[in-house]
């Protein structure tokens, strides 16, 4: 780990980094307070509009805003050409990992990942097995995970296969951009986002069910408002001119789903669901699940609903599947990994756990379920009370934790109390599959506000920033 | 649209509406126990307004005085109080989250902005001037979302469901005000149309945003007779029952031609719109106005469990 880690506006001489030379000469250009004040109009906009998450934990009603920073993140066309290309390869070969693990099982016979690191892992769902899917595609809407160490070095940190969020931020971060800086826009030439929710639509489309006549009928599945991250289901129904429901706004009547409308029961088609599988449904899985529809599941086996993302797509991006997805790739795919994963030790493994243990305090230790942020320790910046915590935590259900060398996040100016200071980042693309796979050129790229911090969650401190991918 | 979402465009214009209502409740009790002191004491004219608001055995139970302060907590603030407010404006936003996809952002903004301005209030810092200045941004505050709804809202079904939550509970709470008058009776007759009579029957009119436009429509000094019939009977007086009724009548049917089809909810708006019609304020009094007034809310409620049966409210 070197000592400063890269920036991605400055090379180590301290030069400004290509992408970065007109922003620079526009930072220079600001009368003092300026940024303060931009600063100021960005909250009070997000205020204004609702854009806000609850906090688990905090009292009912308590919203608060994400702090957005208004300095963008600025990735060139080469750099993103490369990242996409990698990006499309690992959501191909995970879309064929899961229909392999879901039916013949190839991967488990062939011996390329351990049979019951998968069938004895919570997040595999018995359930579908032998079951097809529209196209085969599981796992529709991804977001990656990428952090950087150098100008070549990008990293993969999770694949987010199930349900990520932040897409709405992305999509409301540049509204801010536009309406804060307009100019910086004609200097620039920014790839746009705002195509997102029409592809999303799009694809949504692409997997409904066979036999529709005319449009199918999509919906977005909330657990509700409570929910913190309900402005952005509410946000992307919106943006789609789809239906927002709860549960209790759908029912399943002869194995077709329906929703309960001012005029009767209406069809519905395609289902964005943002409540985990264990909640979809109360008949199939979770009994005591407030938030599912009873009888999806039986629906969606039928074939007369398509869910989105399919249920157990958890199982491939697992904490500890994590660590086979190179083996996953060169398997369904022939080809070598273009992303790399950061290498991970396994605690089960005697001599790993030892080496571990004793490193302790220069080790990320992650929970294999863990997300948010929550249960999971930075080592170079934990006390010794916490590290003396998950010795016994490791020691008591070493399968349950999976550890990591700390990267060096790279760093990205980020204006702060003090002025314009740098902050580490990192980056999540947004992936769309259905009759093909498209990536947004941009993504949410979020940054840990406090001083040498690596926790870039919005739970624990973090903020966001607008990510510009430049066109040639 | 789901039935969910009617039910809350319903209910959302409801609390905005009853919202400014409370306020305006609030503010007649309050102008009363300031003015009127020859009728009464300060606490029996907030005791009859609560009366009328339907919120008298909720604030008896936390408090033993009904004195200005105790009375403006429990009317403007008090979470406990479900009609209190604070409560409407909470209750509209949560409604208002429910079905943001259904709002125009100049809608959800106006909410929003509303509930974030109230809920930073600290009560007891509102007294005095502060606490008319607060009344006023009530009312303000509702006439902000009606003027979002009506200058940026699609005429589809959610407007007609937004529209008939506003009237149904303004057509209530105009029937409270006048009920008031019920409430604060003077036990003797013979001050029946004296000045201390018409004093309260003012408060009324106030109470309706009504004291200016009066002399415009009848060139004549407060007469009881006037009133009523001018809250009651008027079809160009906008918080009359009449107006509302007609309103109720007017999206009602929009939702028949949208949806093609009448429904319980037109048969509960009939029997309203039969209270009404080819009456007289003569006939009123003579039947007893309190007895009018009852009958004519318990009609008008029946209007809401009508909707939610006919257009899947759950």
């Amino acid at each position: 780990m070197s000592a400063t880690p890269f920036d991605e506006m400055h090379n180590a001489d301290g030069s400004v980094r290509e992408p970065y030379l007109i922003l620079e000469e526009w930072l220079k250009e600001q009368p003092p307070h300026a940024l303060s004040l931009m600063s100021g109009d960005a909250e009070a906009l997000f205020r204004r509009l609702g854009i806000t998450f609850a906090v688990y934990g905090s009292n009912e009603g308590t919203e608060k805003l994400i702090p957005f920073d208004i300095i963008p993140r600025i990735v060139s066309a080469l750099e993103w050409r490369k990242l996409s290309k990698g990006i499309e390869q690992r959501v191909r070969a995970l879309n064929a990992f899961l229909h392999d693990i879901y039916h013949r099982q190839e991967i488990l016979k062939a011996g390329r990942v351990p049979e019951k690191l998968i069938l004895n892992n919570s997040a595999f769902c018995p359930e579908m097995m032998g079951l097809d899917p529209a196209r085969g595609v599981y796992s529709h809407i991804i977001g990656v995970d990428l952090v950087r160490v150098g100008p070549e070095d990008w990293y993969v940190l999770e694949d987010n296969l199930r349900t990520p969020s932040g897409v709405s931020y992305m999509l409301e971060n540049r509204e801010a951009m536009l309406q804060l800086a307009p100019e910086l826009f004609q200097r620039y030439k920014v790839a746009p986002v705002e195509g997102y929710a029409e592809t999303l639509r799009r694809t949504m489309e692409s997997v409904a069910p066979g036999g529709i006549h005319g449009a199918p009928n999509l919906v977005v599945l909330t657990p509700g408002i409570y929910n913190s991250a309900y402005f952005e289901h509410s946000f992307l129904a919106d943006q789609m001119g789809a239906e927002l429901c709860e549960g209790q706004d759908l029912f399943v009547e002869n194995g077709k789903v329906y929703m309960r409308t001012t005029t009767g029961p209406e069809r519905v088609d395609v289902i964005y669901r943002r409540i985990d599988d264990d909640f979809l449904d109360p008949l199939t899985f979770r009994p005591d699940s407030m938030l599912g529809v009873p009888g999806l599941f039986d629906a969606y086996r039928a074939g007369n609903v398509t869910l989105v993302n399919a249920p157990g797509t958890g199982i491939a991006d697992d904490k500890a599947v994590y660590t086979y997805v190179p083996e996953i790739i060169e398997f369904y795919l022939g080809e070598k990994a273009l992303l790399k994963n950061v290498p991970t030790y396994n605690c089960t493994n005697e001599e790993e756990r030892a080496y571990v243990l004793d490193h302790l305090a220069e080790l990320v230790v992650k929970e294999v379920h863990g997300s948010g942020g929550y249960g999971m320790m930075v080592g170079p910046t934990s006390t010794k009370a916490m590290r003396e915590e998950f010795r016994k935590k490791i020691l008591a259900r070493p399968d349950n934790y999976i550890v990591q060398p700390t990267l060096a996040l790279s760093t990205c100016p980020t204006f702060v109390d003090k002025g314009i200071a740098p902050r580490h980042v990192d980056l999540r693309p947004y992936v769309l599959v259905g009759d093909d796979i498209r990536i947004t050129p941009g993504g949410l790229t979020r940054v840990a506000l406090k001083k040498g911090s690596l926790v870039v969650n919005s739970s624990q401190g973090g903020g966001t920033k607008d990510t510009w991918v430049l066109e040639d | 649209m789901l039935g969910r979402t009617a039910q809350n465009l319903f209910w959302l214009s409801r609390y905005i509406e009853r919202a400014e209502n409370m306020a305006r409740m609030f503010e007649v009790g309050y102008r009363m126990s300031l003015t009127s002191r020859r009728e009464g004491s300060a606490s029996e004219h907030l005791i009859s307004m609560m009366q009328a608001a339907e919120v008298d055995e909720g604030f008896n139970l936390k408090h033993k005085q009904a004195d200005v302060n105790a009375v403006a907590h429990y009317m403007l603030f008090d979470e406990e109080n479900l009609s209190s407010v604070r409560s409407c404006l909470l209750a509209a936003r949560t409604n208002a989250r429910s079905v943001r996809t259904a709002l125009t952002t100049e809608m959800w903004e106006s909410i929003n902005a509303a509930w974030l301005e109230f809920s930073a209030i600290r009560p007891r810092d509102v007294t005095g001037a502060k606490l008319q200045e607060l009344l006023f941004w009530i009312r303000q505050v509702s006439h902000r979302y009606r003027g979002a709804l009506l200058s940026t809202f699609l005429r589809d079904a959610g407007y007609a469901f937004s529209q008939l939550g506003n009237f149904v509970e303004r057509a209530d709470n105009t029937a409270r005000i006048l009920d008031m008058k019920y409430y604060v009776l003077l036990p003797r007759a013979s001050l029946v149309g004296s000045d201390v009579d018409i004093a309260q029957w003012t408060m009324i009119l106030r109470a309706a945003s009504a004291h200016r436009s009066y002399r415009h429509v009848y060139h004549d000094r407060y007469k009881a007779w006037n009133i009523a019939d001018y809250l009651i009977l008027r079809p160009e007086m906008p918080r009359s029952l009449v107006f509302c009724v007609d309103w109720i009548n007017r999206t009602i049917d929009m939702l028949e031609d949208i949806y093609g089809t009448r429904t319980k909810g037109h048969d509960a708006a009939d029997a309203v719109t039969a209270l009404l019609k080819d009456t007289t304020v003569d006939r009123i009094f003579e039947h007893g106005l309190h007895e009018f007034l009852t009958e004519f809310i318990n009609c008008n409620n029946q209007i809401t469990d009508a909707l939610a049966e006919s257009y899947n409210f759950y």
